[in-house]
C-alpha cells in the first residue's frame, strides 16, 4: 500500500524537479528540486488523508465500519477515531516523502527546525482527513469518488502553491489560492524548511488549526447522519 | 421483546417497507422471510439503528432504537449480509475488539471469547489472520462476535448465503444451543426454507414491504394448505421472479470483490 502511493509524489519529485529544474534556474529562482520538495510532501500528506476519510464508502458497506456503527459508542469518537488514524498514516506518508527527498538531494535550511515541520504536516493531515470524513460519509457510489478526485482533491493540490510559486499570479487564480488551506500547509512547510514564504507562520498556522476544526466539526455532523 | 407497529420506510416515493406490525417473544426464534427486495434487510437497518424510519413505531426490549440508540444497541447483536471483520486483525482481535467497543470487562471478555471459539471450533484458529479464513469460518466468527456481549436479541441477515450444507447445519446447531442455554431472542432472514422450517418457532412472510402471511412453520401450510415450508412460501409470494433494480451497493459489492480477493 504504501509503496504503492509512493509513485505519484515520486514522480512529481523526479520528473518535475529535474524536468523544469532548469527552466526555474534561467528564472532566477534557484534550484526546483529545493522548491518542490515540500510541495510533494503536501501532496502525499493530502492524498492520503482525504482518501482515507474517502474509504467510508468501502467500509461502511463491506467493512469493520459497520460493526462500529452499530456498537453502543457514540458516532463522534468513532469519526475521531478515524480522523486521527488517517491522518497519522497520512503524516507517516509525508516523513517516507521527506526522506526520499532528502535522498534525491532536498536540503533543509535548519535541521533544528525538522520538528515544527512535522508538526504542520500532522495539522494539515487532520484538515483533510476531516473533510475526507465529511465528503466520505455523504458519498454514495464509486461514480462519486472519481467526481471527488477531479473537483476536489486535484484543483486543492494545483492551486496550493506546490508545484509553483504563489506570486505575481493573474487575480482570478490569486484569489483560489488564498483560499485552498494547503497553500497555508505546504507554504508553513517552505518557511521551516527553507526559509521562505507568502504567509507569516503565524497566519498558517491559523488558517490550518481553524479549517481542521471547522472540517472535523463539519465531518463529524455527516458522520453521524449516516444512514445505511 | 421487539415490538414492531405500522412501520413503514419511503426512499423517495417508493415503499420498501409499508405498514409492517408484528411481535416477537423473548426467547424465541423468529424467522423473516421474503422474496428478494421485499423490504428483508430495510427492516433489519430500522431495528438495529442503521436506518431511521418513515413512520410506526419500533420497541427494543422496551427502548426506541431512533432516539434511543446507543442503549438499544447494547441490547442486540447482528451479523450483517455483508462481512464486517477487520481482515488485518487476528480471530482473537476482532473478538477482543468487538468486547472493548461493548464495554465487556477484560476478564469475562476472555472467558467468553474462548468458550464461543471453542463452541465455533475457530479456537485452533484464533491467532490466524481472518484473510486467511474460508467464508464458512469468517461467518462462523462473526456468529460467535455477535454473541461476545450476551445480547438479549441477536439479528441474522442471511447469515448461511453462500455456505456449504455442512457449514449451514452447523451454524444452526450452535445457534439453536445458544438460543436453548442464554435464552437469546433470535431474528434471521434466509432463502433456505429448510433452515426456516428446522429453527424457527415462527415465521413471518413479508412481500412488497407488506407482511402477508405470520404463524408457525405447521400454521403456514395449514393455512396454505401445502405441505412443506417452501411450497407454502411459493403459494404464498407467487412463483415469478423478483427482478431488483441492481443498486449502488451492488455496484461497490462487485467493486468490493475485485479489490479485495
Amino acid at each position: 500500500m504504501i509503496v504503492a502511493s509512493l509513485g505519484q509524489p515520486l514522480l512529481y519529485l523526479l520528473v518535475l524537479g529535474f524536468g523544469l529544474g532548469p527552466v526555474f534556474q534561467s528564472a532566477g529562482k534557484g534550484s526546483y528540486i529545493q522548491f518542490v520538495a515540500p510541495g510533494v510532501i503536501g501532496m502525499s500528506v493530502l492524498f492520503t488523508s482525504v482518501f482515507s476519510g474517502i474509504g467510508l464508502l468501502w467500509d461502511r458497506q463491506f467493512g469493520f465500519l459497520k460493526e462500529t456503527l452499530v456498537a453502543p459508542v457514540p458516532r463522534i469518537t468513532v469519526m475521531i477515531g478515524k480522523t486521527l488514524g488517517g491522518a497519522t498514516v497520512a503524516t507517516i506518508q509525508g516523513l517516507i516523502v521527506l526522506i526520499i527527498c532528502l535522498v534525491a538531494g532536498f536540503r533543509p535550511v535548519n535541521w533544528a527546525l525538522l520538528p515544527v515541520a512535522v508538526l504542520f504536516m500532522i495539522l494539515t493531515a487532520v484538515v483533510f482527513a476531516g473533510l475526507g470524513v465529511a465528503i466520505g460519509s455523504r458519498l454514495q457510489d464509486i461514480q462519486g469518488m472519481q467526481l471527488i478526485m477531479n473537483f476536489v482533491v486535484l484543483p486543492v493540490y494545483f492551486l496550493s502553491g506546490a508545484l509553483f510559486p504563489l506570486e505575481g499570479l493573474p487575480s482570478v487564480l490569486k484569489f483560489f489560492t488564498r483560499i485552498d488551506p494547503l497553500s497555508y500547509g505546504i507554504d508553513a512547510l517552505r518557511n521551516v524548511l527553507l526559509g521562505e514564504s507568502q504567509f507569516t507562520p503565524e497566519l498558517s498556522l491559523a488558517v490550518l488549526a481553524g479549517t481542521a476544526l471547522l472540517f472535523v466539526a463539519l465531518g463529524g455532523y455527516s458522520f453521524s447522519k449516516i444512514q445505511l | 421483546m421487539i415490538k414492531v407497529e405500522h412501520l413503514g420506510k419511503k426512499f423517495g416515493e417508493v415503499s420498501a417497507v409499508d405498514d409492517v406490525s408484528f411481535d416477537v417473544a423473548a426467547g424465541e426464534i423468529f424467522a423473516f422471510l421474503g422474496p428478494n427486495g421485499a423490504g428483508k434487510t430495510t427492516t433489519i437497518k430500522m431495528l438495529t439503528t442503521l436506518l431511521k424510519p418513515t413512520s410506526g413505531a419500533i420497541e427494543i426490549d422496551g427502548l426506541d432504537p431512533a432516539t434511543q440508540s446507543n442503549e438499544a444497541r447494547k441490547r442486540f447483536g447482528i451479523v450483517f449480509q455483508d462481512p464486517s471483520l477487520d481482515q488485518e486483525l487476528t480471530a482473537f482481535e476482532n473478538m477482543d475488539l468487538h468486547g472493548v467497543l461493548y464495554h465487556v470487562p477484560r476478564k469475562l471478555r476472555h472467558e467468553r471469547t474462548e468458550m464461543l471459539l471453542k463452541l465455533f471450533e475457530l479456537w485452533e484458529r484464533r491467532n490466524d489472520f481472518v484473510k486467511t479464513f474460508s467464508g464458512g469460518m469468517k461467518r462462523r466468527l462473526e456468529i460467535a462476535r455477535g454473541f461476545l456481549h450476551t445480547p438479549k436479541i441477536l439479528f441474522l441477515d442471511e447469515p448461511t448465503l453462500g455456505l456449504d450444507p455442512q457449514s449451514r447445519n452447523q451454524l444452526w446447531t450452535h445457534v439453536k444451543n445458544l438460543n436453548q442455554t442464554e435464552g437469546v431472542t433470535v431474528f434471521l432472514t434466509t432463502h433456505y426454507m429448510d433452515e426456516a422450517e428446522r429453527v424457527a418457532d415462527r415465521i413471518a412472510v413479508i412481500d412488497h414491504g407488506k407482511i402477508i402471511a405470520q404463524g408457525s412453520p405447521d400454521e403456514l401450510k395449514q393455512q396454505t394448505e401445502t405441505d412443506s415450508l417452501e411450497a407454502a412460501f411459493l403459494a404464498l409470494t407467487g412463483s415469478t421472479v423478483r427482478d431488483e433494480t441492481a443498486d449502488s451497493s451492488d455496484q461497490m459489492r462487485q467493486m468490493a470483490r475485485m479489490w479485495r480477493k
